[in-house]
């Protein structure tokens, strides 16, 4: 592994974005309007808004990036770009750094601009520190990150990474205790819940919300570190040198 | 006699449940410029890929430069330019040189060289997606130039380019093995071969002759090396 090779990757990523100003501009734009209309719809403070809005406002990124990883990392793996790259000195962790580091510094832009718009001008309450729900959802940028890096091995087209985003993100956000509490669920789909880490990220916010950082607080911040790691592993050994 | 740069023996490879190369032996001297010829199809990707270490394999050895093919060691004296261009579409010519020279740990300047190398030097702060194809290619071959590699494979370099280009591309390859780089150059265009020190023929995944241009005509009894592709072709069939 080597920072310099890290830093090459993750500047590179930056710059493909920057050539894109749309898709920075929907990165941005799109989770300020939804938490408009949420707002909106609810009111400003209706208990759904106030409950809803901090979990929401941490998982936007997963989504986002989870989406842009993947088609990214798809392009990189048809393009002949990543086969290029497996004959240079990069190193597999590398590149997953690269993008990760990318990604996260759009999720902090992301972040800090829907949070200052959410706590500033829309009253969205937290009783825990705001900081807090920002390094969360950065946190969950670079889950979907690494995780939408892991599922572009399985598509073979940008449709088929595009749907992904839904069969892998939507069940998460369903079951994760967003819409209904993991106490009131099917014995069978609090099982599944417990194996998605999605379900931590959302417990961890909702805690930060309710100012209650305690144990189980620790242990949600863990898994969704483990997570992580995990998808970091599934992600490098989606990358070989030799293919077919 | 030195060691040869590449030296492949009894290479077998399965690509899509066929055996595509079904043991082929060859070596490519050291400092030569080395055409890989042979009918769409034959096998010449897939062998520049095993070459470089990107190629699942089925059996048999490649060596280059004195190490197993996709060795560590060899990252950075292996410069590689694939069939498709593969640079980022959405980078400008420059950005892209940037990138892979940053991954291959070589200064700027070097980006600013490779650059004159393929003349592309007035088209540095262009967006890649926006140039011709011949364009995109030549920024591609730029990206294998950047390691000053001691050996470079190149998949069709020269392909949809003008006879000018050509010319100066194969006159740099030349210029290149002076400075005692190996170099494999895939072509389909047989005037190609003419500039070749030595023609690998491949057909059907075998080897169907290792010769110079001047022993192929020889052999043969053909002056014009497309002729003598062709006869060999049909009378090995
Ligand atoms: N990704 C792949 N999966 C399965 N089979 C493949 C794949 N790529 C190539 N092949 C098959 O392997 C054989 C050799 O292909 P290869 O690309 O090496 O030929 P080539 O000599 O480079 O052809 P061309 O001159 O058209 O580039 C062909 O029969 C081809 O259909
Ligand atoms: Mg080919």
């Amino acid at each position: 592994m080597s920072t310099q090779v890290t830093l090459a990757v993750a500047l590179r990523v930056l710059r493909q974005l920057r050539h894109d100003p749309r898709t920075i501009a929907l990165a941005l734009g799109v989770p300020c309007m939804l938490m408009l209309i949420l707002q909106q719809l609810f009111g400003r403070s209706s208990p759904v808004f106030q409950q809803v809005g901090t979990p929401l406002l941490g998982l936007f990124p997963f989504v986002t990036m989870f989406l842009v990883t993947s088609i990214t990392m798809l392009r990189e793996r048809t393009s002949g770009t990543l086969e290029r790259l497996m004959t240079t000195p990069l190193h597999k962790v590398d590149l997953l750094a690269g993008y990760g580091i990318a990604f996260a510094l759009l999720a902090v832009v992301q972040v800090i601009l829907v949070s200052a718009l959410a706590f500033g001008l829309l009253g969205l309450e937290v009783a825990g520190p705001k900081w807090l729900v920002v390094a969360l959802a950065v946190a969950n940028a670079v889950l979907g990150s690494t995780l939408g890096l892991f599922v572009s091995a399985f598509a073979q087209t940008e449709f088929q990474a595009v749907q992904f985003m839904p069969a892998v993100v939507f069940p998460q956000i369903l079951l994760c205790g967003l819409f209904v509490a993991r106490e009131e669920m099917a014995d069978w789909l609090r099982v599944i819940s417990a194996f998605l880490p999605l379900t931590y990220a959302y417990d961890a916010l909702a805690r930060t919300a309710d100012d209650r950082l305690d144990a189980r607080f620790a242990f949600d911040v863990a898994v969704v570190c483990a997570s992580i790691v995990l998808a970091v592993a599934l992600g490098a050994a989606t990358l070989r040198r030799r293919t077919e | 006699m030195t060691a040869p740069a590449i030296r492949i023996d009894d290479l077998r490879v399965v690509r899509g449940g066929a055996l595509v190369l079904p043991g082929l032996s060859c070596e490519v001297a050291a400092g030569s410029v080395t055409g890989l010829l042979g009918p769409s199809g034959s096998g010449k990707s897939t062998l520049m890929r095993a070459i470089v270490g990107v190629q699942k394999v089925a059996g048999g050895s490649v060596a280059v430069l004195g190490h197993p093919a996709g060795s560590a060691a060899l990252r950075t004296r292996v410069g590689y330019m694939t069939q498709a261009p593969s640079v980022y579409g959405d980078l400008t010519v420059r950005e892209n040189l940037v990138f892979f020279g940053g991954v291959l740990g070589q200064p700027k300047e070097t980006v600013e060289r490779v650059l004159t190398d393929v003349a592309l030097h007035e088209h540095g702060t262009r967006v890649v997606s926006s140039l011709s194809g011949g364009e995109r290619a030549r920024v591609s071959l730029a990206a294998a130039l950047l390691g000053e590699p001691s050996l470079l494979v190149l998949d069709e370099p020269t392909v949809g380019l003008d006879p000018v280009l050509r010319r100066d591309l194969w006159e740099l390859f030349h210029r290149l093995a002076l400075q005692s780089a190996t170099l494999l150059v895939s072509s389909h265009v047989m005037d190609e071969a003419d500039r070749c020190d030595a023609l690998l023929l491949l057909r059907e995944g075998r080897l169907l002759a290792q010769a110079t241009p001047s022993e192929l005509r020889a052999r043969t009894g053909e002056r014009d090396l497309d002729a003598a592709f062709l006869r060999l072709v049909e009378s090995g069939a």
